[in-house]
């Protein structure tokens, strides 16, 4: 006798929970590996897994087994051309010949690596794992308007639209137990008593009538407890819990002046890839803004923004008056998460450095999520730089600013920039 | 005779299915006699038969990080193409389970279901290691019972605990089972009734077993201390952890348990992998041509079905860049169909090597055999000159004393007996994994337990031995020393915790002192 059936469609990731023990216990392998692909791939590929490899000899389980050495001897099929008492040279490095090889593959002595695939989610999970974006809870607080209604359990009060069933028919049901079980019980006794004397003594009409009498009242009692009472009914509860705004808008401010080379702007769009995706996993919609500037800024769109030449000065106070000028228009700091990344070499003139450490700290800086500046170059610091450091001293927690020399530094820099912090 | 074949395309529909699964039965049950566990058929995915495939043929088991590698494992080389999986996995459970894959043509899931359905289940219904080492009827609500407590464990101890503990436990598994005492069936309810108490009754054993207070000093003492503990060897390193180790809690010693039935479990699939294939192999190939003399399948069937048969039972020779090791399938199937033939046809050959067998009823052979033996038993039993011949089977000798391989013997008249007792030493489980036993524990001194390894043919441990010293370090909790010997001669030891310099060095030498020149 067989049956057959059909399994296909139940889950299918049995495994999912051993594969992440095993992503668990070999953490610290993986995250060097994903650090060291994210330093070794274009961060514009970073759309896809990764291909993690891990030395054979970590990660085999260990048995008993035997050795090379001693007397061995196995069977082979195939043969060709040996005679018995024919004598063979020794094959180097076994292979299929002797030498108990047959069993070194699978306890450790192969020193391949173990190679395998995670995906994406997993890759980024391991890339930005440790990281944080910082006061992302004060602005979730604050300035919420929206709410979301979600199921909280079962409430004695409502609409009739919200009637829960089954729990109301539960406690009416309980409740009719209560009320009525000890005159059930005493009712099924009743009977019985009744039928007994009915056999028994059909002539004994006094208790006969007595007992149909009380027969009778328990009945009564019995209907008067009434199947379902609104003292039963049970409500679906919905309450409002408000929606934490989580919508961010990240803007990219990139000086485009004659001094910036291709290499520079490279790096900056790398930096702005990988905060772009770290903003991604915390927010449901991001709108990036990209301004560039050079003596004057203009809000452009992502092809312009990091492959257009122009050239001449620097004036950096342009695009940050043009940015609040777009968060006064369309992003309110009620609503939005404000994110802020500005890449530059450094240069600016030097009457406006002051202007924009002015402008920041007055206007900016208290609307800002997180402003960060990364500056891309190998030189000294400029006058911006020095600026920018008395910024940071205002809001110590909201701004940072960073030096990147090379494409190597553009991760390690990341990772700087929002290290998650101890709570203050 | 006109052909009426049950299906004619290559799409399955679980109506055919059934179709063939009933025709397939009749043969085997009325025509052949096969003796089979009801089955249980399930059609699966590629990716359901990867998870099964991950946790190594048991239909549930308890989560561990070993499993998550074999599955990654898998499905890297199945997603990039290096490597087919199984048509199907089978499990020796009552109800028999046999998974069949959805993206088999209407062909492979009938010579799917002959093979497991038919073959491996009346295997394991038949075989006398099956019958007498595992319960087709509980192991499924064991299983449920070991993953269920396992998964307790973590939440009660810790993910890292459980795991460590499990991969010491794994590490020794192929040393956790009983090789000659036979266990006895217990239902998995029981089991979970059982532990309890047995939670209990060990740890007072083990408290016993440790006693420091002298009980009665003048009569015991004396005993004791002449005694050896264990009086004789245990070959079962877990039991004897499992009951004796000091320092392990109740609920390790429970999951010790786990792994150790787990492993006993599987230990007649590991000694009878050639008879158990070819069994199988032998009843699809008989069964699905008795189909096609009843005219009940196609010519392109049977076409379809020999490639397939063909490509199972190949046998790359030894220097083919294909080759690991023989093809038990080969093998098995090349002997099976051998024993008909010496039944039926005997040769005078035959009649000389076999007088038993040859011109025997080949039906009631062929099963003796099954119900009978075990690999090495049934090459040594059953492997004829002709089947030598056909695989050109040779034997090497390395040894290390000699810098040259040796031909011991080839498939001639001088050599047919000495290939088949090397063959059938080469599934002697014994004979591949180390031997290695609990020799003594110091139950008055430092409490280290001494194992021993009695070499086999003058072979050493390999490079492994310090991280399995580890490993039973951690469950014993106290010194692990381990001298491999040859005879009665210790070659080597090892001691974990490593024991500062060589032993030699505890020994002062008169030439050290002598300052170097």
């Amino acid at each position: 006798m067989s049956y057959v059936i059909d399994r296909r469609l139940n889950g299918k990731n049995k495994s999912t929970v051993n594969r992440q023990r095993f992503l668990r216990r070999y953490k610290a392998h993986i995250k060097k590996a994903v650090e060291e692909a994210v330093g070794r791939r274009s961060i514009t590929d970073i759309e896809h897994g990764e291909q993690i490899s891990i030395p054979g000899r970590d990660i085999d389980e260990p048995i008993f087994h035997h050795g090379p050495g001693g007397r061995q001897t196995r069977v082979f099929p195939g043969n060709r051309e040996f005679a018995t008492g024919d004598r063979i040279p020794r094959p180097e490095g076994g292979g299929g010949g002797g030498g108990g090889g047959s069993q070194a593959g699978n306890t450790g002595e192969g020193e391949d690596d173990f190679v395998f695939q995670i995906t994406q989610e997993e890759f980024l999970d391991f890339m930005f794992e440790d990281l944080a974006l910082p006061n992302l809870i004060k602005r979730h607080l604050a300035g919420t308007d929206t709410f979301r209604t979600v199921r909280a359990g079962i409430s004695q009060q409502g609409n009739p639209s919200r009637i829960n069933i089954v729990r109301s028919m539960r406690s009416a049901h309980a409740r009719r137990i209560a009320l009525s079980g000890g005159s059930r019980a005493r009712l099924r006794e009743a009977l019985r008593e009744l039928e007994l004397l009915r056999q028994q003594q059909p002539d004994n009409l006094i208790d006969i009538n007595d007992l149909e009498l009380e027969i009778q009242q328990l009945r009564a009692r019995i209907d008067r407890v009434p199947f379902l009472d609104t003292f039963d009914l049970r409500y679906n509860l919905l309450v409002k819990q408000p929606d934490p705004s989580s919508r961010a808008v990240m803007f990219c401010l990139m000086d485009v002046s004659g001094s910036m080379t291709q290499a520079t702007k490279d790096i900056a769009k790398r930096f702005y890839i990988l905060l772009y995706l770290f903003l991604q996993r915390n927010y449901e919609r991001i709108d990036v803004v990209f301004i560039r500037h050079h003596t004057s800024a203009k809000e452009v769109d992502e092809e312009e923004f990091f492959y257009s030449r122009e050239t001449g000065g620097t004036i950096v106070s342009s695009a940050l008056r043009l940015m609040q000028q777009i968060i006064a228009d369309r992003y309110s700091p009620n609503e939005w998460n404000i994110y802020c990344a500005q890449a530059s070499d450094g240069d600016n003139w030097n009457d406006d450095s002051p202007i924009c450490r002015e402008l920041l700290i007055r206007q900016l800086m208290p609307a800002m999520q997180y402003y960060c500046y990364v500056e891309i170059t190998p030189r000294e610091h400029q006058a911006l730089w020095y600026e920018y450091e008395q910024v940071a001293e205002h809001f110590p927690d909201s701004f940072a600013q960073q030096q990147i020399v090379d494409a190597g530094d553009i991760y390690p820099v990341f990772r700087k920039l929002f290290q998650k912090r101890m709570a203050t | 005779m006109t052909r009426q074949p049950i299906s004619s395309g290559s799409e399955w529909t679980f109506e055919l299915i059934r179709e063939y699964d009933r025709e397939i039965a009749r043969i085997a049950h009325d025509i052949y006699g096969l003796d089979t566990y009801p089955n249980q058929i399930e059609v699966i995915t590629a990716e359901q038969m990867m998870d099964a495939y991950a946790s190594v043929g048991m239909p549930l088991g308890y989560h561990h990080w070993s499993y998550g590698k074999h599955f990654l494992h898998t499905e890297k080389h199945y997603k990039r193409g290096q490597m087919g999986l199984a048509y199907e996995i089978v499990i020796n459970s009552d109800p028999c389970i046999a998974y069949l894959m959805e993206e088999n043509t209407m062909t492979m899931q009938a010579l799917v279901i002959a093979h497991a359905c038919y073959g491996h289940n009346s295997f394991f219904k038949g075989n006398y290691l099956f019958r007498s080492w595992t319960d087709a009827g509980s192991i499924i609500d064991y299983l449920v019972f070991a993953k269920q407590y396992i998964s307790q464990c973590e939440e009660r101890y810790g993910i890292d605990a459980v795991e460590d503990l499990l991969d010491s436990c794994h590490a020794l598994m192929n040393y956790g089972v009983d090789r000659y005492k036979r266990p006895y069936p217990v239902s998995a309810e029981e089991e979970r009734r059982r532990q309890q108490e047995r939670e209990e009754y060990l740890q007072r054993q083990v408290n016993d077993l440790w006693r420091t207070i002298p009980i009665n000093p003048d009569a015991h003492n004396k005993h004791q201390e002449e005694s050896r503990y264990p009086a004789e060897p245990q070959e079962n390193l877990l039991y004897f952890i499992e009951k004796n180790a000091p320092l392990l809690e109740p609920w390790q010693r429970e999951v010790v348990r786990i792994v150790r039935k787990v492993a006993q479990y599987f230990y007649p699939q590991r000694q009878t992998q050639v008879m158990n294939e070819g069994w199988a192999t032998f009843w699809h190939y008989t069964l699905l041509n008795h189909l096609y003399d009843e005219g009940k399948v196609s010519d392109g069937f049977m076409m379809e079905f020999l490639q397939s048969h063909t490509s199972v039972i190949y046998q790359p020779p030894f220097d083919s860049e294909w080759f690991s090791g023989i093809n038990p399938y080969t093998l098995g199937f090349a002997m099976m169909q051998d024993i008909r033939r010496m039944c039926e046809n005997p040769t005078e050959e035959d009649r000389r090597w076999f007088p038993d067998i040859a011109g025997s009823d080949w039906l009631e052979t062929l099963k003796f055999a099954m119900r009978t033996f075990k690999d090495e038993s049934f090459i040594l039993q059953y492997l004829s000159p002709k089947v030598i011949r056909d695989l050109k089977l040779f034997a090497i000798v390395d040894d290390e004393k000699d810098d040259h391989l040796q031909v011991a013997a080839i498939h001639d008249d001088s050599g047919y007996r000495k290939v088949r007792e090397l063959l059938a030493a080469q599934y002697n489980l014994g004979n591949n994994e180390p031997n290695i036993q609990v020799w003594e524990v110091d139950r008055r001194g430092d409490r280290s337990l001494t194992l021993r390894h009695q070499r086999h043919e003058g072979k050493p441990l390999g490079k492994t031995t310090e991280r399995m010293l580890k490993h039973l370090h951690r469950l014993w909790g106290f010194d692990i020393h381990l001298l491999s010997m040859e005879g009665d001669t210790i070659k080597a030891e090892a001691h974990m915790p490593p024991r500062p310099g060589n032993s030699e060095e505890s020994i002062p030498r008169f030439d050290m002192n002598i300052p170097p020149i």
